[in-house]
């Protein structure tokens, strides 16, 4: 068992690394490593309302995170100077500290009010950005420099992204360096006590309240990591497109940051990776069907949904799950 | 001897409704003591406001002296007042193992970011969690459905699930809402001695709400009665039995009038 999972996560680290690198080269489709960065960086997001959905919660609001995050790293960068790596913990932080204040009156609304409310913040954040002076409305912040150099006692860790001669290379690897962290750590956190506990909360809050458990703090901290998630995907696609406009991030890419994790599997930690390659490659190949590519989109999710409700993860479940 | 548990003056309206009405009574140590009543007499609700799951109108709670009534229900059960649930409340998606095991939370000392990291203190809870749960496991007799998802079982091993929750935070007064409801007479009895092992094994005080009047006559020391939402006895099972008001209340005062 131990020794199969060494290898499935040896496997993707080489696929990732190595294979598909190799495979863009001989193809000569550089254009790829774009669509595969965003991919990377949507999962991380997704990764943080799967967390949410793990306390029972659905979080439809993961877009104003990914927006406050971007912008905190756009101005702290073009407006104080900060370096772009500094920048991305901040990002983080800033919204795992804005989703405390945010979560602390929603977390105690339950179901769809609380899917209701998060499905508002997306909105609330636009019109934020596009009101406040400091995010300069509609006409966004452009031109922000590449990530920099990266270094620790004059030890290059990360060189300077302008003078690579690849920097699409350079900010794949980087958002892929960043998805595997956040799944080892959301992967760690589901398998130590901190995720039994939440789960104990998704299951029944009344009798984790009555074994003890801090209900409150538990909603705030598990939500405040799924920003934390949100908030450095939204800096690093800054960093990417090189620029933000308060539409950068929408309530239909909140919506898909829960759709992926519906589609990978609630139950799966891996769940909104795969989730979330589907939904990007599906809706792209979907492109050459023209005008009815929404059409024949939603009612392929309708159906993946009906007959496969535990999400694409399920289909590999070994003991069958038969009732 | 100075009572574990003061129940005092403890009120609770909801709008006009008085759901509970100035009860009184305290819980030695070590005591098994039964809260009974008719329907909607309110026992379910003196119930939440001993566990502060509900905020009183007025009066409080005390716990060795301390009040716990208005307090996060979290911080009650840890002080170690606990409640278990009328209904079959337990995680449904997780054995009977891992319901268990997460209930141990109470006793963790290692923080959340040390069970993250996984350092000394997290894998040595761990392994103590582990061995505790199968301790109860053992002491209810529940080894053969150990790995059994809980939403599988059958309602009397949910009760004894519900139980095995309550003790695995270690309580010192165990609040059991209605233990033997929907059982028949075989499983009513094993709960009953069950409970009584609770109290002489572990040292639990226990206070339980019933409806089964047999199992209650057989396992308490004293009982409570409450009826439209005001204590109008409280003695002996034997006191209990004879006692005028409490034959009123089960009965009807008119029922008897016309020779029931």
């Amino acid at each position: 068992m131990d020794t199969n999972k060494l290898i499935g996560v040896g496997a993707f680290l080489i696929a990732v690394f190595v294979i598909v690198p190799v495979l863009i080269a001989a193809s000569g489709r550089w254009d790829f490593y774009y669509t595969l960065t965003s991919v990377a960086l949507l999962a991380i997001a997704s990764a943080g309302v799967w967390l949410t959905f793990y306390i029972g919660r659905i979080n439809i609001g993961q877009g104003a995170y990914a927006l406050a995050g971007g912008y905190v790293s756009a101005i702290l960068m073009t407006k104080a100077g900060f370096s772009f790596w500094i920048t991305l913990p901040l990002a983080g932080l800033f919204c795992a500290g804005l989703s405390v204040l945010i979560g602390l009156p929603i977390l105690r609304l339950r179901g769809v009010y609380f899917a209701m409310v998060t499905l508002v913040l997306t909105e609330v954040a636009r019109l934020s950005a596009l009101a406040l002076p400091v995010t300069n409305g509609a006409k966004g912040i452009t031109s922000i420099p590449l990530p920099g150099e990266l270094s620790v006692f004059g030890l290059t860790l990360i060189p300077d992204f302008a003078t690579l001669q690849n920097p699409k290379l350079a900010f794949y690897f980087a958002a892929v360096i960043l998805m595997v962290v956040c799944y080892a750590a959301l992967y760690r956190i589901v398998n130590s006590r901190l995720g039994h506990l939440c789960r104990s909360l998704q299951q029944n809050e009344e009798l984790s309240a009555s074994i003890g458990v801090n209900t409150a703090y538990l909603r705030v901290l598990a939500y405040s990591i799924s920003s934390f998630f949100g908030g450095i995907a939204g800096a690093m696609f800054v960093a990417i497109s090189q620029s933000i406009y308060p539409s950068s991030f929408q309530v239909a890419d909140s919506v898909n940051f829960m759709l992926n994790c519906f589609l990978g599997g609630l139950g799966y930690v891996f769940g909104p990776m795969l989730g979330t390659l589907m939904l990007y490659f599906g809706w792209d190949l979907l492109f050459t069907t023209g005008r009815f590519q929404l059409l024949i989109y939603s009612s392929l999710l309708i159906l993946l949904m009906l007959v496969l409700p535990n999400g694409v993860l399920s289909l590999f479940e070994r003991k069958g799950g038969r009732k | 001897m100075t009572p574990i548990l003061q129940v005092k003056g403890v009120t609770k309206r909801f709008g006009g409704l008085t759901a509970n009405n100035d009860i009184t009574f305290d819980v030695a140590e070590r005591e098994i003591l039964s809260v009974i009543g008719p329907n909607g007499a309110g026992k379910s609700t003196l119930f939440k406001l001993i566990a502060s799951f509900l905020k009183t109108t007025s009066g409080e709670v005390l716990f060795k002296g301390q009040r716990i009534s208005n307090l996060a229900p979290h911080k009650v059960a840890r002080m170690g007042v606990v409640r278990t649930f009328q209904e079959t409340t337990i995680f449904r998606s997780m054995t009977v193992r891992e319901n268990i095991i997460v209930a141990h939370h109470l006793r963790s000392r290692a923080s959340l970011l040390g069970f993250f990291i996984g350092t000394k203190q997290a894998r040595y809870d761990e392994a103590e969690f582990g061995s505790s749960a199968d301790e109860i496991i053992e002491f209810l007799g529940m080894g053969a459905i150990r790995s059994e998802l809980a939403s599988n079982l059958p309602q009397g091993h949910l009760r004894a699930l519900g139980m095995a929750i309550g003790l695995a935070t270690n309580p010192t007064v165990l609040l059991l809402d209605e233990p033997f409801a929907g059982m028949n007479h075989d499983e009513t009895m094993r709960m009953v001695s069950l409970v009584r092992r609770l109290r002489d094994e572990r040292g639990v005080t226990v206070l339980l709400v019933e409806h089964d009047m047999p199992a209650v006559m057989k396992i308490s020391d004293r009982i409570v009665v409450i009826n439209f939402g005001e204590k109008i006895a409280e003695g002996t099972p034997a006191e209990i039995q004879a006692n005028e008001k409490v034959i009123e209340a089960y009965l009807g005062s008119e029922d008897a009038a016309i020779g029931m």
